[in-house]
């Protein structure tokens, strides 16, 4: 990392009272310290690279330079407060918190300042109902949609039987870990298996009596809902136990490089994803030429094309195309806040946007509308290749069962609607 | 035998070496309040840095690089070399003895004589600092720690306990991590080791003398200064056996330095003041624990062992409130 | 010239026993009130208040709270943290619960319920003393914790266990919630800061202040004089809860609108607000104060340094910010270890006497 260029970061962050109305600005609330840091610092690298790929290359968007302030939150929700007040009066568009607690506080919060909450792959679950979280978008794939397609796969891998199957969930001890739990038991009538729910207390570094009564018990499967140390534990115990690897699947913060053990170990292990894996597209060469080689990467660019960074760069990806919606539809290059809400609103991705941008199949094609902030949904299954040290993707994007999901998203909107008085819009 | 009673046995086997685990922990607070009577919080922290600099130094990583990069611009990581692994102990142990000195060079020398809570605030001073510099230092990526200690379930003991339990019966043999039963040996051997150092050579009687009392310590001739400098050094020579154990587990990780918190109970328990009430304390906590959390944790809903074990060490408390093994406390007006 | 006592005669005992017998002090002290209450709202930004000034009172309460207990009974807690989560929790079911209630009797009741609480964890203080009874209100910690977590009656059975505070109004101000003006939620933080600040120094200044006292410098000595010892920690540990309690409802419903248990009460909270306790001065109301403003500044203002001013990459920055306040608090120990309020009085003893020391 250069310091010249360093300089320049810092002069737009000193400006806080000044909004630069010159820029787009993407805030980035990192955490690249605390015990998350590990998974925390590849997603900002990722979330960084894309914006100053657009700025060397194509000059920012539709011709204006494009800014990513960035603010430590350590995942903690009171730097995430500070970090919100101190980055929003630069003129941000768009806020991505990287963590559900700061999403739980942020959302009446931006609804007020009118900026709109983008939070792909984790935040409030019920966010995709539009019409009560006019502000929160959480495209293209959330946890109960997750959890659903986990679901499938294993029935997908049964025959489409999994009646009185022995399901597991091994799950983080917190808002995160227990977002998934409605949606599995509500599919648990539906599909007739038989749910275990093992939670681990932060941070997860001793797991011996929960793999214990696994290894008791014998799950015919094992779901995890991890963050942090807790996967590389839980891993590694899993190991330990000779638990078959192909039988547990992971969500997507339980499917990175960090997680999977080294040598054989983790063979064969699986994880839910809502982006593509590896640097097998034509947007990586452009990152190379315009960003690593000119030394301007975020991070040490070290982990460009592993599953976190990639994220990151998704959720850059989105957000920049939701601004170029904004900009057609507002028909002004300088968009604000508000009228990035409606770029997020009528987002359409299609195969096409997705070849333009050079990432074709990267993820799935999906449009947002006013009352379904959430997306398709459209989560794959990826796999770990130990042989080869790479994730591989095994099963491409496929809509979860939005009967089950639907009606619970829903009740859960309508209770925080009615808990803090709000009327729902009409879509 | 049936299933369940050897499941019973299982969890307590386990909950033994857990309770070695937290005792190796535990120890490094012992050793600094038994000769100083600080309550060393940065205890968790010192085997953090001491894992770190152990892989750093294995995986010949160039120290502060991520700082080196962002002032000149460079993009240096490592210098492409591997220490082997017992030069690199070695070398991470003299790290240790260095920031012994250190310590009490520039705080402790500073605080003779204040209020243990200052002192312990002063270790959580001391805990901030590491605990920057040591991310600084090394970088906060997962590191894998790698000396050579085994790893995963036995399977010897797996295929020899399998016919023990009934026929029919849903029974897979008892289950002990091969990393856990190595710990418990590495943690007899250092009891042992410093039983007899502490027993059998003159700076062992000084430490004791010093742990008795301080100023009687000084009036025969005993140098606090050398004393404190050994037992912070000792303390991070624990720090690093802590650190390797549980960084085998986890990868060496800003986690690690949360591993504190689990030997706070031990250490209640045992009694601040006692080396076999370390050891002791960690058993007790070990095995109630994970009973608890087998017997009753899925009635309500498990994750118990956090708040298990604080009020196990509570309950043993109200009968001795001076911890099993501590010293007694008298108290005159 | 400063703290002059020359020519101020008390005529009455009521004049004699008032809380600042100098008259300089008691300017001082109205010179700070009318800041608080006048000046400070005036320039009052969403960044200033939000990120500064709220969770500067907030903490302040707490260690308040905290200092009672710690500070002045000499009972070494490490449960604030759960303490502030039964606080927090209790205003989220009573808002949700009640949505007439007015705020302030929502969070005095919080506070009610914490010192309930409080004093239940409280009873084994009668037999394990010292660094010993930190076991016990670690368990506190945990146990409360766990137990938010667990059942889900408490977060109104949402999918995730986090809460949110609703929009509420005292005398038609918006107080709570994201509609809440800066001004409005900093004054409605402060009188209550104020409020409990003026109820701890006269409670510590009269006859419990005075039990507390005489159970921290020797139990068995004051158990012989006649202080009952339940009775004195019993009543500390209620107090220092009501305390903790409305601090946790304050962070809650005011400062961070929103929070998971685990988060936003973990145990790093516990040993925050201690810090606060070490750093401003055990046993020492404005004590509290200082060491709060310690440590909710001092990061905020390093990292402004770094980040905006020096525009180091944020990652070292907050390395960098851990280093420093480690080493600053090192420092004050070592130059002052019985905290930042002990210098205040030694630079007043000083200001008596100058510009003539002799």
């Amino acid at each position: 990392m250069k310091f010249t260029k360093l300089a320049t970061v810092a002069l737009t962050t000193i400006a806080v009272s000044v909004p630069v109305a010159a820029d787009l600005v993407f805030p980035s609330l990192s955490y690249r310290t605390g015990p998350y840091a590990a998974g925390g610092t590849p997603v900002a690298d990722g979330y960084a690279d894309y914006f100053t790929l657009l700025n060397e290359r194509d000059g920012g968007i539709q011709g204006i330079k494009t800014s990513v302030p960035e603010c430590e939150t350590g995942y903690n929700t009171a730097k995430g407060v500070e970090c919100y007040e101190s980055t929003k009066g630069l003129g941000a568009l768009v806020y991505q918190p990287l963590s559900t607690g700061i999403t739980y506080q942020l959302i009446p919060k931006a609804a007020a300042d009118d900026i709109p909450l983008l939070t792909t792959g984790y935040g409030r679950t019920s966010a995709a109902n539009g019409s009560v979280f006019s502000h929160a978008f959480n495209f293209p794939a959330n946890y109960w949609a997750g959890a659903s397609r986990i679901i499938n796969r294993i029935k997908h891998e049964n025959g489409g039987d999994i009646a009185d199957r022995n399901i597991a969930l091994l799950y983080h001890n917190s808002g995160y870990g227990k977002e998934p739990i409605p949606t599995l038991k509500a599919l648990a009538e539906k599909e007739g298996y038989n749910l275990t729910l093992i939670p681990v207390d932060h941070p997860g570094q001793e797991q011996k009596s929960q793999w214990l009564q696994i290894r008791r018990e014998r799950p015919d499967n094992i779901i995890i809902y991890g963050w942090g140390v807790m996967n590389q534990v839980a891993l590694k115990e899993a190991a330990n136990i000779r638990y078959p690897m192909d039988q547990m699947i992971g969500i997507w913060w339980s499917g990175t490089e960090n997680d999977v053990l080294e040598g054989m170990a983790s063979d064969g292990y699986k994880a839910a994803t809502y982006h593509a894996v590896g640097n097998d597209f034509p947007v990586f060469d452009d990152i190379n030429e315009y960003v690593v080689k000119r030394g301007l990467t975020a991070g040490d660019g070290s982990n460009v094309g592993t599953p976190l960074y990639n994220r990151g760069l998704y959720a850059a990806a989105l957000a920049a195309e939701a601004a170029r919606t904004a900009q057609k539809m507002h028909k002004t290059a300088n968009i604000n806040s508000g009228m990035m809400r409606d770029g997020l609103e009528n987002l359409v991705i299609t195969e096409e946007v997705m070849t333009r941008l050079g990432m074709a199949g990267f993820g799935p094609s999906f449009s947002v509308s006013c009352e379904n902030h959430g997306g398709p949904g459209s989560v794959g299954i990826q796999q770990w290749d130990a042989s080869a040290r790479e994730w591989k993707m095994i099963d491409g994007f496929e809509a979860p069962d939005m009967d089950v999901i639907l009606p619970l998203i829903n009740a859960d909107a309508e209770a925080y609607a009615a808990e803090n008085n709000i009327a729902p819009r009409d879509c | 035998m049936s299933a369940d009673f050897l499941y019973l046995v299982e969890v307590i086997l386990n909950g033994l070496m857990a309770g070695v685990m937290y005792s190796l922990v535990a120890l490094g607070f012992v050793l600094i309040f038994k000769a100083s009577g600080i309550f060393n919080y940065a205890q968790g922290v010192m085997a953090l840095f001491a894992a770190l600099t152990l892989v750093g130094i294995q995986t010949g990583q160039v120290p502060f690089a991520h700082l080196i990069n962002a002032i000149f611009g460079t993009n240096v990581h490592h210098f492409g070399w591997q220490v082997p692994t017992v030069l690199a102990i070695a070398l991470t142990v003299g790290v240790m003895v260095l920031f012994a000195i250190l310590v009490e060079r520039y705080v402790l020398h500073h605080l003779v004589n204040q209020e243990p809570i200052i002192l312990f605030m002063a270790t959580i001073g001391l805990a901030y600092f590491m605990e920057g510099f040591g991310d600084i230092m090394w970088g906060s990526d997962i590191k894998t720690l790698d000396v050579g200690l085994p790893s995963g379930g036995s399977r010897w003991l797996e295929d020899y306990t399998l016919g023990w339990a009934a026929e029919g019966e849903r029974y897979y043999g008892m289950y002990l991590d091969k990393l856990d039963m190595v710990a418990s040996l590495v943690a007899i051997v250092l009891v042992v080791s410093l039983t007899i150092f502490s027993q059998y050579t003159k700076t062992g009687r000084a430490l004791r003398a010093v742990a008795d009392d301080h100023q009687a310590a000084l009036s025969v001739g005993i140098s606090l200064r050398t004393i404190w400098v050994i037992v912070w050094a000792i303390a991070g020579f624990v720090a690093l056996v802590a650190g390797i154990m549980w960084g085998a587990k986890s990868g060496v990780q800003f986690s690690l330095s949360l591993i504190a918190l689990k030997a706070l109970p031990v250490l209640m328990l045992g009694g601040f003041t006692s080396i076999p009430g370390a050891i002791i304390g960690g058993l007790i906590i070990g095995v109630g624990e994970k009973v608890f959390e087998y017997s009753i944790g899925p009635l309500i809903g498990g994750a118990t062992e956090n708040w298990f074990a604080y009020v196990l060490a509570l309950m043993f408390l109200v009968f001795r409130p001076q911890g099993l093994f501590g010293e007694k406390i008298i108290e005159r007006v | 010239m400063f703290y002059r006592e020359s020519g101020d005669f008390k005529k009455t005992y009521k004049l004699d026993s008032q809380t600042f017998p100098i008259k300089f002090d008691r300017w001082r002290y109205y010179f700070v009130m009318l800041v608080a209450f006048i000046v400070v709202p005036m320039f009052l930004t969403d960044y200033s208040a939000n990120a500064v000034m709220i969770p500067f009172l907030v903490w302040a309460i707490a260690a308040l709270g905290l200092n009672i207990l710690v500070g002045y009974c000499g009972q070494l807690s490490l449960g604030t943290g759960g303490f502030m989560a039964v606080g927090a929790y209790s205003t989220y079911k009573l808002m949700t619960s009640f949505p007439g209630m007015d705020m302030i009797s929502v969070i005095m009741l919080s506070g009610l319920v914490t010192a309930v609480v409080g004093a239940f964890f409280g009873l084994p203080s009668l037999r394990i003393k010292g660094f010993y009874l930190a076991v016990v209100t670690l368990a506190a910690q945990f146990f409360l914790v766990w137990l938010l977590n667990k059942v889900p009656w408490f977060y109104n059975y949402s999918a995730s266990g986090q809460i949110s505070a609703p929009q509420r109004e005292l005398f038609g101000i918006v107080v709570t919630g994201p509609h809440a003006t800066p001004v409005a939620a900093y004054l409605f933080c402060l009188i209550f800061a104020v409020g409990l600040a003026w109820i701890a120094r006269n409670l510590t200044r009269g006859r419990m202040g005075r039990s507390w006292m005489a159970i921290r410098d020797m139990d068995i000595a004051a158990e012989i004089i006649g202080v009952n010892p339940l009775m004195a920690k019993l009543s500390a540990f209620a107090v220092s809860s009501f305390f903790i309690g409305v601090s946790g409802a304050l962070l809650f419903s005011v400062y961070l609108g929103a929070a998971e248990v685990t988060e936003a009460f973990s145990i790093n909270v516990s040993f925050a607000v201690l810090f606060m306790v070490i750093i401003g001065g055990l046993g020492s109301i404005f004590g509290s104060f200082i060491g709060a403003a310690f440590m909710v500044l001092m990061p905020v203002l390093l990292k402004n340094i770094l980040v905006g001013g020096l525009g180091w990459p944020t990652d070292l920055a907050a390395h960098f910010e851990l280093i420093i306040v480690g080493g600053l608090i090192l420092v004050f120990l070592i130059v002052e270890p019985h905290g930042l309020a002990q210098m205040a009085r030694v630079l007043k003893e000083k200001l008596r006497l100058w510009p003539f020391p002799h």
